[in-house]
């Protein structure tokens, strides 16, 4: 049973996907989401429309949803880009050199890597759920530790980088990881664009053998690690950043 | 003559409709020690934050060693700074001490202290806590240098800011109703060292509640009424002969 009936090895690797696909979505989702949280935050009426509209409509469309578009939709949208561009191009070269043959320059066919869609659609998603978190977080510093820093001569990425971030950060603490946790299990989504994640080879495993309520069991299981782990490190995080006070 | 410290003038500043300052005019050389009197919404500590461009002033000049801080017009938001790098090489050049101290909480007590030597003005950053330590050693918290602000008392915490404001080596610092968050038993720790700092000839603009500060530490005291610098001059002048009635008053009630 140990070996999982021959799956052993493949279904590890499932879950080490399952692992980086949910650390690369987080990584694009905090750089997204503290974006937008500043976006949302400026005095400028054309990013704050930007990004309100980013978050209603990410936040407003199932997740699944969003995959299945992104996934397919965006294939379609890059071959097409890419088939004119090579009409365009070959258009004005032949302009200039009418007797010369031209060929394509970009491929006929680009094929999104369900990894590649995965993380991002995943990032994309999540990153509309940090930059409420975020946007919260920035607003619950006390307006006079940045007057201070303003103050004694800062400039605005120093404000950002040594005061704002690392303050913002104990608020912005327990929001993220609950957004991390629902990102963690968010990931079991991109088995359906054939992404060879642990759920994936868990629904072919089960199919071959026979044996659904196993692999599904370990399936959880390993959720359950990785997310028991996330919560004792975000406590910790959490005890180390606290406000120090006596 | 050397051009002054600091100079003002014509100082106008506004929210909206409502004028703040009316027109203000203010000198300062070297060693001054300036305290800045008015009831609250007189303008004072909007004058004050106007000297280091927290506030942008309406219009008015603002020299620091004889270097005009330059400003332009915005179509929306009216004057604004031209340079805003030379903004921040003179604020970095003018420290402030504030009402609520705004130590930054994430930062331990020398950590607050080393932060501006070495993050704007770039000194080492062994060099920085050498002076740091003294600093500390000097308003007496050497031994808290590892606690952070949060641990701290009130006025242990206003102490520590000022150390902040030393180590910059300001050419001008700015007090901004520095005891007025106190409880009244922690006051005197933070007048004793204000009191160190103009004995030893810093150049210090303090708004404040403290009419004995006023009246016993600086050489010049300026008293804001609705936006206009109604009275000024030298302490034993003004306060034993007030030529306007309402610095009479106030000096009256505040007593």
């Amino acid at each position: 049973m140990f070996d999982l009936y021959g799956y052993k090895d493949i279904f590890l690797a499932g879950a080490w996907l399952t692992l980086q696909v949910a650390l690369l979505s987080l990584l694009l989702a905090v750089v997204l989401g503290l974006i937008a949280a500043l976006a949302k935050l400026s005095h400028s009426s054309v990013l704050t429309g930007i990004a309100t509209v980013y978050t209603t409509i990410i936040r407003g469309i199932p997740d699944l949803i969003l995959m299945l578009l992104i996934f397919f939709g965006g294939q379609m949208l890059v071959n097409n880009m890419s088939y004119n561009f090579n009409e365009w191009l070959n258009g004005v070269m032949t302009g200039y050199y009418p007797n010369h043959e031209w060929t394509s320059y970009l491929p006929d066919y680009i094929d999104i890597s369900p990894y590649f869609a995965g993380i991002v659609t995943i990032g994309f998603i999540f990153g509309a759920y940090m930059a409420e978190t975020f946007r919260g977080a920035i607003l619950a510093v006390d307006k006079g530790q940045m007057e201070a820093a303003t103050a004694y001569g800062m400039n605005k990425y120093k404000r950002f980088s040594r005061i704002m971030f690392p303050q913002m950060m104990r608020h912005a603490l327990p929001g993220l990881g609950n957004n991390w946790l629902v990102l963690l299990k968010t990931t079991a989504l991109v088995s359906i664009i054939g992404l060879q994640d642990m759920v994936k080879i868990a629904g072919d495993a089960s199919g071959s053998t026979q044996k659904p309520f196993t692999f599904y069991l370990v399936v959880a299981l390993v959720f359950l690690l990785y997310t028991t782990i996330s919560t004792s490190f975000l406590k910790w995080a959490e005890h180390k950043y606290r406000i120090q006070t006596r | 003559m050397t051009a002054p410290t600091l100079s003002i003038r014509n100082l106008h500043k506004s929210f909206a409709d409502n004028e703040v300052l009316k027109g203000i005019n203010l000198e300062a050389h070297q060693g001054d020690v300036i305290s800045i009197l008015g009831a609250s919404g007189s303008g004072k500590s909007t004058l004050l934050r106007c000297v280091n461009l927290l506030e942008t002033p309406t219009s008015g000049d603002i020299l620091v060693n004889g270097e005009l801080i330059e400003m332009k017009q915005d179509k929306k938001r009216g004057a604004i700074p031209a340079s805003i790098k030379q903004v921040e090489r003179i604020r970095s050049r003018l420290a402030m001490v504030f009402q609520g101290f705004n130590l930054w909480s994430h930062l331990s007590v020398i950590e607050n202290v080393i932060e501006a030597p070495v993050h704007v003005l770039g000194v080492p950053k062994k060099e920085a806590i050498v002076k740091a330590e003294a600093l500390l050693q000097r308003v007496g918290l050497y031994e808290r240098k590892d606690y952070y602000p949060g641990q701290l008392s009130g006025g242990q915490q206003q102490r520590v800011a000022i150390a902040r404001a030393l180590a910059v080596e300001p050419e001008v610092m700015l007090f901004d109703e520095p005891t007025s968050a106190l409880d009244p038993e922690l006051v005197g720790e933070v007048l004793t060292v204000m009191r160190d700092l103009a004995e030893e000839g810093r150049t210090m603009l303090v708004v404040t509640h403290e009419m004995a500060f006023a009246r016993d530490v600086s050489n010049k005291v300026l008293f804001l009424h609705q936006g206009l610098v109604e009275e000024e001059g030298k302490p034993e002048l003004i306060f034993e002969n007030p030529s306007s009635e309402r610095f009479k008053q106030f000096i009256s009630t505040v007593y």
